[in-house]
């Protein structure tokens, strides 16, 4: 086989973590937001208590709503507006599906601190096999699956002001910008004694 | 620190309107459990027998048992607790469902009502914040309906909310307390809640559970839960479907109804109907429910799902689980569409799906007999179907006949006359049963109905087959992997249990064996209702989860108690000996300790007597069913032994009964 010739920068191959939910499985039953809960807690399992899941069940069973979301970013500011969705006949409101932590409601933060919460797929040392909200989901409405993704190292994503960085760079050369830097670093230092 | 329980109790005073918190004892913990354990101790310590159900001074307590709120999976049961307005009794009904987790979230073991409130009111438990709020704009809403308004008042979706609906606040004598897809149905714990001025409790918490031994709980946790996938994939073979698998019977999933509907009598529990199942009703009935059937549901931490939304056109959305399915339909010898309807009604007025269809069917009978006449029961409607709309309408307002049939068959039979009393035929202890007339003798269930202080079959029995299995291959082939027995003796009684013969009802078991296995199965009972954890992952299915071997290890490492099987066993038999203490101070002896007269056809009055005889001594009671001082002072309970000596219940010298009930307002 002949062999390729890299054209951009090389391929990597990264593991995507996906939960799977099956909003037609959930019985409502909250087992996800116990294993959470306990597995976050210091020392690991010593306590448990959903407030602090980073995973919730929005559920109104009376309209047959029954949403697990994992907590995503932090946002410091509310929604301007919402959309309403209708699937299947039901409604669901738009907080249903957002796993934010933000002004507008009190879950994925932390009851005491107020801090933001954020799923971290039960990153740990040894790795679980599956994340604790999924083992204990035995409705299986959470199923979890690992895909492979190749993507271009390139692409990895960059701090901020890296990128900002090499823009400077293009303008004024690499050189210049080092004797800057230099200058800056031997100012904040103040003169040797 | 406490584990497991938080060690503070709510107690609400609604005369003075005062709330305080109130620490609790941990040795009390150690010696009662909790929950029903604990309750049962309050009940003694606080609660004479001169006091009535309707008395100020009677409480209501509400528990979470002590493993509620850990991840135990399927433990999140409110025990709650007071005296029956119709069994004049310890009531102790349960209910699963979201409310004991988050009340421990908030920071509490229990909430202990005492007093009455001038006004409806509803409690608000928000964590360390407790208030006592104005119900009056909720006084005649449904139970359902008043947890939604509560809900939306507070704009707090996760509250959890126990509410009565119009049964409870007219005191109906089987009123429920309703939460969600579960209640607290039986006894009349509804009655004392409204008579208490108190429409609904609403709890948010947001605190920890701590566990004293976290890694290896969460490995007891793991082992439980793939115990529950194993017995998923393999129902237990050779019994009926909803005794197959694990949870409450699985009556919104399954539709095969040929046992209840031909096994169950109909009507005022008279009617047999050995041909009714077929494969047009089969169809009808199946239709019928997964028309209605919008999802099935699960109670806090648990993977059963055991319960079900239900939208009928028309109706409201409610929710359903287990045997309300059809006591409506079989009370009305009409069909299950019928009885969905009805129950929907039913549940927004919060009434005990066991009783209120019987006491229904009773009133009719009576009508039909001329007992009952149209002067009593003025504008009733021609269609059987909707005569039972009419009454069920009338009890919950104690409207006309309705305020005599509010107080239950037995109570409403004495007050009607005529030759009533026959009609109320299928009492335990004043109480309605499961409709079930048999023809042989069961020695097992005899000792279960006779001296079942929760007085429902389905809360005491459970582990041990109902019945042999055909062939000794196949029992041998159940007690393979049978390892929830505590004492290996327990598969040889079943190996030897044969259908017909020598070895077969009403001799076998025999007298010894039953008392081994009726204290068994209520033993695995009464530790569920201290520890909060659901019967259908322990004592009611055959093969569960959780067993009397991996339970000490639960205390232990969730509760940090040290425990074993020989100190657990003591205890579950201390707070059972403590219950029965209760009600014998209120009056209860030997002759209460019976099951309904026709249950079975072929009696043995005889062995009935050797079995209560042997029983009474194996649990350490005397002839009358009082515990003994010795057996009272075995358990650390000599504080009951002196308060019966002081009443002369027991007497100083042996352990014979020396007076009649007190409290019992008439003879038998």
């Amino acid at each position: 086989m002949e062999e390729a010739v890299p054209v951009m920068a090389e391929k990597k191959k990264k593991i995507v973590k996906i939960i799977k939910v099956d909003l037609d499985k959930c019985n409502g039953c909250r087992a996800c937001e116990v294993a959470c809960s306990a597995f976050h807690s210091s020392p690991k399992y010593s306590s448990n208590n959903p407030a602090r899941s980073r995973i919730r069940v929005i559920h109104d069973p009376l309209r047959d709503v029954y949403v697990p979301i994992r907590a995503g970013d932090y946002t410091p500011a509310e929604c301007t507006g919402r959309h309403t969705y209708s699937i299947n006949g039901k409604e669901y409101d738009e907080c249903s599906f957002c796993g934010v932590s933000c002004p507008s409601r009190d879950i994925f933060k932390e009851p005491d601190s107020n801090l933001p919460l954020k799923c971290d797929m039960c990153e740990s040392d040894p790795p679980l096999a599956e994340p604790m909200c999924v083992q204990w989901c035995l409705a299986d409405a959470l199923t979890y699956e690992e895909r492979e993704e190749e993507v271009e190292e390139e692409e990895e994503k960059r701090e901020e002001m890296e990128i900002g960085l090499e823009s400077i760079a293009d303008k004024y050369g690499l050189q210049k910008i080092m004797d800057a830097v230099a200058r800056m670093s031997l100012s904040k230092k103040g003169p040797k004694t | 620190m406490r584990y497991a329980e938080k060690g503070f109790n709510l107690e609400v005073d609604l005369t003075r309107g005062s709330i305080e918190r109130v620490a609790t004892d941990p040795r009390e913990t150690e010696l009662y459990l909790g929950g029903l354990g604990t309750n049962a101790k309050i009940l003694w310590d606080r609660v004479p027998p001169e006091v009535e159900a309707f008395s100020p001074d009677n409480l209501l307590i509400f528990a979470a048992g002590l493993l509620c709120g850990t991840p135990a999976p399927g433990c999140n049961r409110t025990i709650v607790s007071t005296i029956s307005p119709q069994t004049k009794l310890m009531a102790f009904s349960m209910m699963g469902g979201f409310w004991a987790p988050e009340l421990k979230f908030a920071g509490y073991d229990k909430v202990i009502f005492r007093g009455k409130s001038p006004n409806l009111v509803y409690l608000w438990i928000d964590n360390d914040k407790v208030e006592i709020r104005d119900a009056s704009h909720l006084q005649g809403k449904g139970a359902i309906e008043t947890a939604e308004l509560i809900r939306q008042e507070l704009n707090e979706a996760r509250a959890q909310v126990a509410a009565i609906g119009l049964a409870g606040e007219n005191r109906v004598y089987f009123a429920s307390i309703e939460q969600g897809h579960s209640s607290a149905s039986r006894g009349g714990i509804g009655a004392v809640m409204g008579d208490k001025g108190l429409k609904a409790i609403a709890v948010r918490g947001t605190g920890d559970i701590n566990i004293a031994r976290p890694d290896e709980f969460i490995e007891l946790c793991n082992e439980v839960l793939e115990y529950i996938k194993v017995r998923e994939e393999k129902p237990i073979p050779g019994v009926m479907p909803i005794l197959a698998r694990l949870g409450s019977p699985q009556e919104m999933q399954i539709h095969d109804e040929k046992w209840h509907t031909e096994s169950f009598m109909w009507g005022n529990s008279r009617h047999r109907r050995k041909d009714f199942w077929n494969e047009e009703i089969e169809k009808q009935w199946t239709k019928t429910m997964e028309k209605a059937r919008k999802r099935l549901i699960s109670c806090y931490n648990c993977s059963l799902k055991c319960a079900a939304t239900l939208s009928i056109p028309g109706l409201k959305t409610y929710m359903m689980k287990c045997f309300s399915k059809l006591t409506y339909t079989m009370a009305a010898m009409s069909d299950l569409d019928f009885g969905l309807k009805i129950a929907q009604r039913a549940t927004e007025y919060g009434v005990d799906a066991f009783s209120t269809p019987q006491v229904m069917a009773f009133a009719l009978e009576l009508y039909e007999n001329g007992i009952l006449t149209a002067d009593d029961m003025p504008g009733l409607p021609a269609s059987n179907e909707e005569r039972f709309y009419w009454l069920l309408d009338r009890i919950v307002r104690r409207e006309g006949i309705g305020n005599v049939l509010a107080n239950g068959t037995y109570w409403a039979a004495k007050e009607i006359g005529k030759g009533a009393e026959e009609y109320a035929h299928n009492n335990i202890k004043k109480q309605e049963q499961l409709p079930l007339k048999l023809s042989m003798l069961n020695p097992i269930y005899f000792l279960m109905y006779a001296t079942g202080e929760k007085i429902n079959i389905t809360q005491i029995e459970g582990q041990f087959p109902q019945m042999p299995f055909p062939t000794r291959e196949e029992r041998e082939d159940f007690v393979k992997d049978w390892f929830q027995v505590p004492d290996e003796k327990f598969k040889q009684y079943f190996l030897d249990w044969e259908l017909r013969g020598e070895k077969s009802f009403p001799y076998y078991p025999t007298v010894q064996m039953c008392c081994d296995i009726v204290d068994w199965q209520e033993k695995m009972h009464y530790i569920d209702d201290a520890l909060g954890m659901c019967a259908g992952l322990s004592s009611f299915p055959l093969k569960p989860p959780y067993h009397i071997h991996n339970y000490p290890k639960f205390i232990s490492a969730g509760a940090g108690i040290e425990m074993d099987e020989a100190k657990l066993s003591q205890a579950a038999k201390r707070y059972r000996t403590l219950v029965r203490a209760v009600n014998t101070r209120r009056g209860m002896r030997r002759k209460d300790d019976k099951p309904p007269e026709d249950h079975w056809k072929k009696r043995f009055p005889e062995l009935e007597k050797e079995l209560l005889d042997t029983y009474y001594k194996f649990k350490g009671w005397n002839k009358e069913g009082i515990p003994t001082k010795e057996s009272l002072h075995e358990l650390g309970l000599d504080y009951v032994s002196k308060d019966f000596i002081q009443r002369g219940i027991l007497t100083d010298k042996e352990d014979t009964p020396s007076k009649e009930a007190s409290s019992e307002p008439e003879k038998q």
